[in-house]
């Protein structure tokens, strides 16, 4: 009947809807030369102005790069990485004096932002959803941010939120002061490297007692071929203010890997409150595993004053491999640190991650609710550290890690670290694994949901808890994008 | 409406059903009766299409729709919805959420626009007042610590929002309450007045005193081995399977 027709073409419709996000923007790019040596880093001083220090600490960093090794603990197998065979900058051309205002982005830009469903004009922005809050992003395309909106409205406010390569020219002082704090310089193989050839991000800046009045967003666009992205962030929240902060990545569909190695800083002084929200969505690879993102990152939140919170929210779709595990240090007494995860992995994807909870003040608490799904040839590792010390008392955890598998052919582990020592501390770890049962499935289908359709409901129910961390404007997106990687991973 | 005919079916290669011949024209309720482990859940499935229900004789029509070319999604949005003797639970997805997915699946099969936001709540609102639960339950997770009862009352409330053209109910009434049997019956009895048929699975007389049936069939060993009206029930009320079983077997 031609009823059934219909449906099966919609699935097909939506099988090809995979990554969506897969196209690339042809626009002339200055480039750095090819490989890693300290005239690269030098090229990228340049390009971005930066005053001498800024150059010192790179090629410090770089030394120390050079006589450290890349890890290879986490359950993740690749070939070799050539640090040497990939370009370290890339640019569109027409970005070169950077321009002011949007008018003179180069239309080709904008108009790759609005296929990404990323308007940058501050009106279109308004226009768009009715009673939506405005949201302030800060658009990073390679190695360049191109655009940053609702800068004024927020500098009203004393709110600095503009390009780390811009921060570190007309904020020295606060750069200074915290880049490198949280994550030192030479912490892990890949933070290093970015120490050394980190290109653009963004810097937040919360004055005392100012609770920001929008949601802030980076969104990472890689486009340039064989370009590795080195994104930096750091934000910093003064006593008693509040921030919520969220990324979006994408890359086109590319054969080779392409490398992102990213450092993000989080700084939270006394009552102060930052969420910070990602939805990584960089291309995955084809099914067979060939190209996709190698995405390997270090964040980190200090929270150095009493009171401070820290919440980390991932929603990981992307990537061939993730290796990836936010943390907070609890340094104040009193701080809080949560860590809310999704992670799912379909086809051939690779992902270790987790997070890394260190209870340095009292009463500190910690939550980590961690929700891990593997479909097709995909392997998942979930991986978590939780450590009180000495001076710790009265500390608390709490972790859940729950695994769903789609299939009999992927994997899921779990892998918790747990140091305590200090006795009057509580932690407790709970874990899961299960499969998506026929009876659900059936039950939903009974409905008349599309087998795909029930599989995106029935996950997204297990990443519920996760998914209401997300800010209200990117829940339904996040739910969408849990739904599309899941597709073709069943029949 | 529904017409089934050498119905034959197969779980892990145990012949269940046997060749069961049916038929429930439009706006008719029949009841099917008999022991345990007859059948009667196997047929439920077989229809809906359930993975493991391996159907390798005879056909099964609903109107002019031959069930058994379609998967289970298309004979639900094609009309046919299974009140199950066991609800299942769907973690972390709510009412709202599960039946509007459902709703707006089946609206879509059938080349319909998906249902607007007011519609909907008013149609939630408007099925739970019938079915007698407080719509409370419906920001709830789908049969999530819901009680026995309430899961069955929550079976109802679905179907009274999808209007499906057949209902099978898969002993609906076992777990029920007195207030709940009367207000499930009160539901069945509205959509039937619409022309909606069904099929009523039951152990007991008592959901047919409030739901009258046109015909009532005894299913035994896999096959019909009796049918009559209203009144058959009461005779099995009274004399149990005995006899049947002993013919059956
Ligand atoms: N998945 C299965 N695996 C093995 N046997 C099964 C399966 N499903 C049904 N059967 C068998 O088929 C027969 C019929 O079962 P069915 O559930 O249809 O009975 P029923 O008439 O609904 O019984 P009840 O009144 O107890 O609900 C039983 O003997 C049962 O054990
Ligand atoms: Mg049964």
């Amino acid at each position: 009947m031609p009823a059934t027709v219909d449906t099966k073409e919609q699935v097909e419709a939506l099988a090809k809807r995979r990554y969506a996000f897969g196209f690339s923007t042809d626009i002339e790019m200055d480039q750095a030369p090819k490989g890693l040596s300290e005239d690269t880093i030098r090229f990228i001083s340049a390009k971005k102005f930066e005053p001498s220090w800024m150059l010192e600490w790179r090629f410090k960093a770089f030394a120390r790069w050079q006589k450290m090794t890349e890890p290879h603990w986490a359950k993740l197998s690749y070939p070799p990485i050539d640090y040497q065979d990939a370009y370290y900058y890339a640019a569109p051309k027409s970005d070169s004096d950077r321009p002011e205002n949007l008018d003179e982005v180069d239309p080709k830009l904008l108009a790759t932002y609005t296929k990404l469903g990323i308007p940058l004009r501050e009106q279109e922005l308004l226009a768009g959803v009715k009673n939506a809050r405005p949201v302030a992003i800060d658009a990073v395309f390679d190695s360049v941010s191109v655009a940053t909106t609702f800068k004024k409205t927020l500098a009203e406010g004393g709110v600095i939120f503009c390009p780390i390569s811009e921060a570190i020219r007309d904020y020295p002082e606060l750069v200074q002061k915290y880049l490198g704090s949280v994550v030192p310089v030479s912490d892990n193989y890949f933070a290093c490297l970015n120490s050394a050839v980190f290109t653009d991000g963004s810097f937040v800046y919360i004055p005392k007692g100012v609770h920001c009045p929008m949601e802030l967003s980076t969104y990472f666009r890689i486009n340039a071929e064989n370009t590795g992205q080195f994104e930096r962030t750091l934000i910093v929240v003064e006593d008693g203010g509040y921030v919520s902060y969220l990324e979006g990545c994408t890359a086109p569909q590319r054969d080779k890997n392409q490398l992102h190695a990213a450092v993000v800083e989080l700084v939270a002084m006394d009552d102060a409150e930052i969420k910070y929200s990602t939805v990584q969505n960089w291309y995955p690879g084809d099914e067979q595993g060939r190209g996709g993102i190698y995405n390997f990152v270090t964040k980190r939140g200090l929270c150095s004053g009493r009171r401070a919170k820290i919440m980390w929210t991932q929603v990981e779709t992307g990537s061939a491999i993730t290796w990836k595990y936010p943390g907070c240090i609890l340094k104040g007494d009193d701080s809080v640190g949560e860590f809310y995860s999704v992670a799912i992995t379909n086809n051939r994807q690779q992902a270790d991650t987790g997070t890394k909870m260190l209870h340095l003040g009292k009463n500190t608490r910690s939550r980590i609710i961690a929700k891990g799904i593997s479909a097709g040839h995909a392997d998942q590792t979930y991986r978590g550290a939780v450590t009180v010390a000495a001076g710790a008392h009265g500390a608390k955890n709490f972790t859940q890690c729950d695994s769903l598998l789609i299939g009999n052919q992927c994997g899921a582990h779990t892998v918790p670290y747990i140091t305590a020592k200090n006795p009057n501390s509580e932690i407790e770890h709970e874990a899961s694994t299960s499969k998506i049962s026929e009876d659900k499935l059936f039950y939903c289908r009974q409905r008349g949901i599309p087998e795909e359709v029930a599989v995106g409901i029935i996950v997204n129910g297990f990443c519920r808890e996760v998914m209401q961390t997300l800010p209200m404007e990117f829940a339904v997106e996040a739910q969408k994008l849990v739904s599309i990687s899941l597709e073709g991973s069943i029949g | 409406m529904l017409e089934i005919h050498d119905f034959q079916v197969s779980v892990q290669d145990q012949p269940i059903l046997r060749g069961i011949d049916l038929n429930v024209p439009d706006g008719e309720v029949h009841a099917i009766m008999g022991p345990n482990g007859s059948g009667k859940s196997t047929l439920c499935y077989a229809l809906s299409g359930r993975d493991g229900y391996e159907v390798f004789a005879g056909s099964a029509m609903l109107g002019e729709v031959d069930l058994l070319e379609l998967e289970p999604e298309d004979r639900a949005s094609a009309g046919l919805f299974l009140a199950f003797q066991y609800p299942i639970e769907v973690p972390g997805v709510t009412m709202t959420t599960f039946l509007r997915e459902a709703l707006n699946a089946q609206r879509r099969y059938r080349g319909e626009e998906p249902v607007a936001p007011m519609e909907f709540v008013q149609l939630m609102r408007q099925a739970a007042g019938t079915i007698g639960l407080n719509p409370e339950m419906l920001k709830r997770q789908v049969n999530v610590g819901f009680s026995g009862g309430e899961k069955k009352r929550n079976e109802m409330l679905q179907m009274a929002v999808l209007k499906p053209s057949l209902v099978v109910m898969d002993e609906t009434d076992s777990g029920l309450d007195i207030d709940a049997l009367k207000e499930v019956s009160h539901g069945v009895n509205r959509l039937r007045d619409q022309g909606r048929s069904f099929l009523l699975i039951t152990h007991y007389q008592r959901l047919l005193d409030y739901i009258t049936p046109d015909r009532v069939h005894v299913l035994a060993g896999g096959r019909i081995v009796d049918s009559g009206d209203a009144s058959l029930a009461l005779t099995l009320e009274a004399n149990g399977y005995t006899d049947y079983q002993l013919s059956a077997a």
